[in-house]
């Protein structure tokens, strides 16, 4: 099948890539752009473990072919911090809250959290969990992840930050 | 298993797309969320040889609603941008529920309503709120348009009355008028991401005397499609509903359910369920119609 090139915009950086029409966004992040952050659990949209934001939505990258995905804005786990030395405020939080274990749903929660707080920056705690419903975690129980993203929309407000 | 192969077009306009329908009338299938369509074709169920996407045509995704007019709901319309709208939050209280629970933010994000109802999923969230909204699908071909009822609409699980090189472009759902009340419930074992193993959805539109003008009633994943229930809305037509009366009209969805014995539940529980989910759909949309605004 002849590959088509294609341009991903990931966080902020233009890529030119050509592929096949049938791979997924997941797959040529990880293996054409190096990418690895975002994972792949189950590969058919119900794990969030693949979670990305094009044009600021939270989308299944397992789920959408990268020809999909042209000239579209995308976010990964590696483009949430500005500056490599410092952590997103909601990574920070993970971290303080020990809402991380083996760590594999990681990045698909802290995009989800990033798309709930950028629609919602003071979520109660039912719309916290509202907005994770589409990962899945098996270490954490949620709680603690819960209570970091919540800790995060605090820090954010109170600080000004942009999310 | 491995992905088939195939080829994605990308057009920019309906006209094309309907070309490109036309033109690879043998295998070709659309493409817009993909959240069905990919995974089954990776399980091998489907390998259509071109895929059509939707997501590159302009004013596909519009979402409008107009006084006398109703709703218009774009054949590329998001599920989470349905579930959004102001219009069909304050209006259509029933079909915003639907949007906003089924599957997961992600897929909400992805998937169109359009999708989910050609989907033809017995346990399509959108369709028993649709039903009870009376919508109808506007489908379109190279030829020119027709409307379809979706009372019309589903033939089976996973089957509709769509020919080939047919696609849906909107699904046009009519006003609500005043003293109307809906609503839409829905069960599953697990509270997210969980296809329903019932869902029930009704629509009562009253007179000034609190009489039933209009009753609509359907439901989802106790047929092999979504259905209307017109003994049960017969029952509450021209009368003043009580709780006996509701009653009786919940037992005719019960009787007008065939639900099978599934991993998600039995038969019986769907049955027992129907009765009580209904019950609770028309408490509710009597007292929303009664309250003067739907």
């Amino acid at each position: 099948m002849a590959k088509q090139n294609i341009e991903l915009i990931v966080n902020g950086d233009r890529y030119q890539v050509a592929v096949e029409p049938n791979r997924m966004l997941v797959d040529v992040l990880r293996e054409d752009l190096g990418l690895t952050g975002t994972k792949i659990g189950c590969a058919q949209g119900d794990c969030g473990a693949c979670t990305v934001l094009m044009d600021g939505v939270s989308i299944s990258s397992c789920l959408t072919l990268a020809v999909e995905a042209h000239q579209r804005d995308l976010t990964t786990i590696e483009g949430l911090s500005t500056s490599p030395q410092e952590l997103h405020p909601l990574q920070e939080s993970f971290v303080q809250h020990g809402a991380v274990q083996c760590g594999y749903c990681t990045p698909g929660m802290v995009m989800s959290a990033k798309h709930l707080l950028d629609n919602n920056p003071k979520p109660s705690e039912e719309e916290i969990r509202q907005g994770l419903s589409g990962n899945l975690c098996r270490c954490t129980g949620y709680n603690k992840i819960v209570e970091a993203i919540g800790a995060a929309a605090e820090e954010m407000a109170s600080s000004g930050k942009e999310g | 298993m491995a992905m088939p192969q195939f080829q994605v077009h990308q057009p920019k306009t309906l006209e094309s797309v309907l070309d490109l329908l036309g033109r690879h009338r043998s295998s070709v299938k659309l493409l817009c969320g993909g959240t069905d369509l990919l995974i089954k074709m990776r399980a091998g169920a489907q390998a259509p040889e071109h895929l059509v996407s939707l997501n590159r045509v302009a004013g596909l995704k519009t979402i409008s609603y107009a006084g006398g007019d109703g709703l218009v709901i774009g054949g590329a319309a998001r599920i989470s941008q349905v579930g959004k709208n102001e219009d069909v939050r304050s209006l259509y209280p029933g079909l915003a529920h639907a949007c906003s629970v089924m599957a997961t933010v992600q897929i909400r994000n992805m998937g169109t309503v359009a999708g989910n109802i050609v989907n033809a999923a017995p346990s399509a969230d959108t369709a028993a709120p649709l039903l009870a909204y009376g919508a109808s699908v506007v489908a379109v071909e190279r030829g020119g348009r027709r409307q379809i009822k979706l009372t019309d609409f589903f033939t089976g699980p996973g089957l509709t009355v769509l020919e080939p090189g047919e696609m849906v472009e909107a699904i046009r759902v009519p006003d609500i008028s005043p003293r109307s009340g809906s609503c839409y419930l829905r069960l599953s074992a697990r509270s997210k991401v969980d296809i329903a193993a019932v869902g029930v959805a009704g629509f009562l539109n009253l007179d000034l005397d609190g009489k039933v003008i209009r009753c609509r009633l359907a439901l989802g994943s106790v047929a092999p499609t979504p259905l209307r229930c017109p003994e049960a809305e017969q029952i509450l037509e021209g009368q003043t509903p009580d709780e006996k009366l509701i009653a009786q009209a919940a037992a005719a969805c019960v009787r007008a359910s065939r639900p099978i014995d599934d991993l998600r539940a039995t038969a019986a529980y769907r049955r027992a369920m129907v009765q009580v989910l209904a019950q609770r759909v028309l408490t509710r949309s009597l007292d929303m119609a009664k309250g003067g605004t739907p």
